[in-house]
């Protein structure tokens, strides 16, 4: 019957190229949607000049990186998680409860985070004052706690545009909204000296969760359309502010320096971001990107170990490096990360 | 009351005046859906169609041993040891040459900002023949760089002069020059074959990003679904109509198959990621596990037209068969199979052209990948050709907008082929009873 031989001789294709499917001889890496244009150059350029296979690159998101990263030891899990914020306790917990004892932490660079809108608009100067003001759900007036009624910049703060409030910010799910929200408004917050009047407050059962709950209420960000969480990626802020022109959008430094002819960067603290600035610190708005090396990978998947130090090399991750040159703020202190790939030093706790 | 039949009453009027309401009804949905459509071609064609074409730079290329191979002994662990650095160095070199040798006007440029205006992919593209020709080495050979992302930008209308002077990655004289390079006939614009054929690239070189192993995964995982979708799916559609027992149970599994068809695909990817990777250990973003989930998602798909063939077969045909003495097996295969079988291929086709559109289930097993090298059998990584779509609109530089339309162009054409091709074996073997 044909049926049977056509689906015997399917089993058989299959089952043969299962016995040939053997060791993995390319690596595999997923994490961060933001450390994933600088993992796929770096990828890209290592295919190109060694003779290893090109790596094989996933976004997903930091969170859901480390979990794959953490997910046993072996071929069929990946070798390394990029991540865009510092790796968790309890993803090290769950690293250690399915064998991953060993795990490896290169920061590789700093990334920027800039506000920018229509490059036809106003220039807009801004201080983490003025955002959280413009943003935040309560405001503070005359020592009082009251629901944020600011209609245009100019409300906020006389010297910026008279112009409607409109601010597409990352959604939860980004690591960039962590930074955004440590960065920008908790500082705004602390300056207006709305963290005190929550703190007196705050309800909360002792200090610390007197602290958390004042916190919660910096974070928190008035629902009347104002401010609009973003969860896809860059391109759509993009898009949006495109079709809004008075808006304000959130990006990563490099998203921002490969589309400078549609997007107008504001300056943070009178600071204008650029890797010069970023670097050296004067800039406040910027995170450190990782990735997490399996260890115990290194020696079974061919060209791990020279993955890494290619990726730390001066070519790539240095001040003149490829990455540097697509947006990448590099790291001052990159000769000890490349000292401590080159010893395969493992990481320590998290302090 | 006046009842002739040619002045109209009052309620023939109102009859009348709903049949053509209705009528108009129709035709707005009709006009509606068309302008949809066209609004959609026009945006994909416009939008996409440039990323077929592309901006070459023609030009000798001396290969210069003093960067190739300092120590002049052609030793391969030694000429490695040059990266793609170099080779760009090269080029640039070579078209600094060129440009003085046919008296090209440099503008505002200077020299060491030439080597920008070619792609990154080409200083690859060199290297990789010289690795396997060292005997290039010191020689001059004709070579065709493509030319960087913006340029070709340029002359497609995304990058303008206002634009180039705001932008970082390229500046209004490279644009001068480029015009001139093209005005000596060093620049061309050309027909882009590597869109089909090269790999996917890095943000950093738009221009060189193609669709090629986006096409092989493609491909090899329609294979599997193929393979398997086939022979399970018609064995199935055959026991059930024609030897399983009018019962409860068929009953229940008649339903479930109905249900199955209609369970969105994103939970046949976690399906998948449960069984084929987390549990039977198959790799990550390899067309075996896509071509198996999309089996699955398939598989209800063909099985609910085919028995709908096998029912269309007249019950005569059966009874004729049986009555000359074949057995229930022979009436089914060598009768009942054959006549169905147009009305099972259209099916066929067409569970396969929905599962070649399907993107959601390959995001869960790791199919959203950046794959370089091109793979070598089921188990390698590969992309897909829908999801390539979706990596590159999510991607900053403005050049993947084209080559994301372009792509859905190339993916609308192999779907109308798929259901041309489904239309014509329906018109051709169809047998009316």
């Amino acid at each position: 019957m044909s049926f049977t031989k056509m689906s015997a001789s399917a089993l058989a294709i299959l089952a043969a190229s299962a016995m040939t499917a053997s060791a993995r001889d390319q690596i595999q890496i997923a994490g961060s949607s933001t450390v994933l244009p600088y993992a796929t150059i770096v990828a890209e350029a290592f295919g190109e000049n060694f003779e290893f296979g090109t790596p094989v690159v996933e976004g997903g998101g930091s969170g859901a990186g480390r979990k794959m990263l953490c997910e046993g030891v072996g071929e069929t899990t990946i070798d390394i998680a990029n991540s865009s914020s510092r790796i968790k306790q309890s993803d090290i917990d769950n690293c250690l409860a399915n064998g991953v004892t060993d795990l490896m932490e290169v920061r590789i660079g700093y990334d920027g985070i800039v506000f920018a809108s229509d490059v036809a608009g106003a220039d807009f100067v801004f201080t983490p004052l003025d955002i959280w003001g413009a943003l935040a759900a309560e405001t503070v007036k005359d020592g009082a706690v009251v629901a944020n009624a600011a209609k245009t910049w100019a409300d906020v703060n006389p010297a910026l545009p008279a112009q409607d409030i409109m601010a597409f910010i990352p959604g939860t799910k980004h690591g960039t909204r962590e930074v955004f929200d440590i960065k920008v408004l908790e500082e705004g917050c602390k300056a207006a000296g709305a963290y005190d009047l929550f703190l007196a407050a705050s309800a909360g059962a002792d200090d610390d969760a007197k602290k958390k709950e004042a916190i919660e209420k910096c974070h928190a960000l008035r629902a009347d359309g104002a401010s609009v969480d973003i969860d896809g990626d860059y391109t759509e802020t993009l898009s949006r502010i495109d079709a809004n022109k008075m808006a304000i959008g959130v990006f990563g430094l490099s998203f921002y320096e490969n589309n400078t002819d549609k997007l107008k960067v504001a300056t943070m603290n009178g600071v204008a971001p650029s890797v010069e600035t970023i670097s050296k610190g004067e800039y406040p708005v910027s995170r450190p990107l990782y990735f997490y090396v399996k260890k115990q990978h290194i020696g079974v998947i061919p060209g791990l170990k020279e993955y890494i130090q290619f990726f730390v090399s001066d070519e790539m991750a240095g001040p003149d490096g490829a990455l540097a040159d697509y947006g990448l703020v590099p790291d001052p202190e990159l000769a000890a990360t490349q000292a401590a790939v080159e010893a395969e030093t493992p990481m320590g706790p998290l302090e | 009351m006046n009842n002739s039949l040619l002045t109209q009453d009052k309620r023939t009027k109102q009859r009348n005046a709903a049949e053509a309401r209705f009528k108009a009804y129709g035709l707005v949905a009709i006009l509606v859906a068309l302008a949809m459509l066209v609004w959609l071609l026009v945006s994909i064609l416009s939008a996409g169609s440039p990323a077929f074409r592309q901006s070459f730079l023609t030009f000798p290329v001396l290969i210069e041993e003093s960067i190739a191979d300092k120590s002049g002994t052609r030793d391969p662990a030694v000429l490695t040891k040059v990266t793609t650095l170099g080779y760009a160095k090269i080029l640039a070199h070579s078209l600094e040459a060129e440009i003085a040798a046919k008296g090209v006007d440099l503008g505002a440029m200077k020299p060491k900002e030439i080597g920008q205006m070619i792609s990154e992919e080409s200083s690859a593209t060199l290297r990789d023949m010289v690795m396997a020709n060292p005997g290039l080495i010191g020689t001059t050979i004709p070579f065709t760089a493509i030319a960087s992302g913006r340029i070709d930008g340029y002359f497609k209308g995304r990058v303008t002069m206002e634009s180039a002077a705001l932008d970082k990655n390229t500046s209004p004289e490279q644009l001068i020059l480029a015009d001139n390079l093209r005005a000596a006939g060093i620049l061309k614009s050309e027909f882009n074959p590597g869109f089909v054929t090269m790999p996917d690239a890095s943000d950093k070189r738009p221009e060189a990003a193609g669709l090629g192993i986006a096409i092989i995964g493609s491909l090899m995982m329609m294979m599997v679904v193929l393979l398997l979708s086939l022979p399970i799916g018609v064995a199935a559609s055959v026991y059930l109509e024609e030897f399983a027992p009018k019962n409860r149970w068929t009953d229940l599994i008649e339903v479930n198959i109905a249900n199955l068809a209609a369970v969105p695909s994103i939970v046949y990817g976690i399906l998948g990621l449960s069984i084929f990777i987390n549990f039977a250990g198959l790799p990550q973003s390899a067309p075996i596990v896509g071509g198996l989930v999309l089996t699955l998602m398939t598989l209800p798909r063909i099985i609910i037209p085919t028995r709908a063939a096998l029912k269309a077969v007249p019950p005569s045909i059966r009874d004729a068969a049986l009555g000359v003495g074949a057995s229930k097996l022979q009436t089914v295969f060598h009768h009942v199979l054959p006549l169905a079988m147009p009305g099972i291929l259209t099916g066929m086709i067409i569970g396969l052209a929905q599962a070649l559109g399907e993107t959601a289930p390959l995001l869960l097993i790791g199919m959203v990948a950046f794959v370089r090298d091109f793979p070598g059998g089921l188990f390698d990584p590969a992309s897909a050709l829908p999801v390539q779509v979706y990596t590159w609109t999510t991607r900053g530089d403005p050049g993947f907008v084209e080559r994301a339309s372009g792509a859905i162009i190339v993916l609308l054409v192999v779907l109308i082929v798929m259901n041309a091709a489904a239309i014509y074996l329906r018109r051709k073997f169809e047998r009316r009873w």
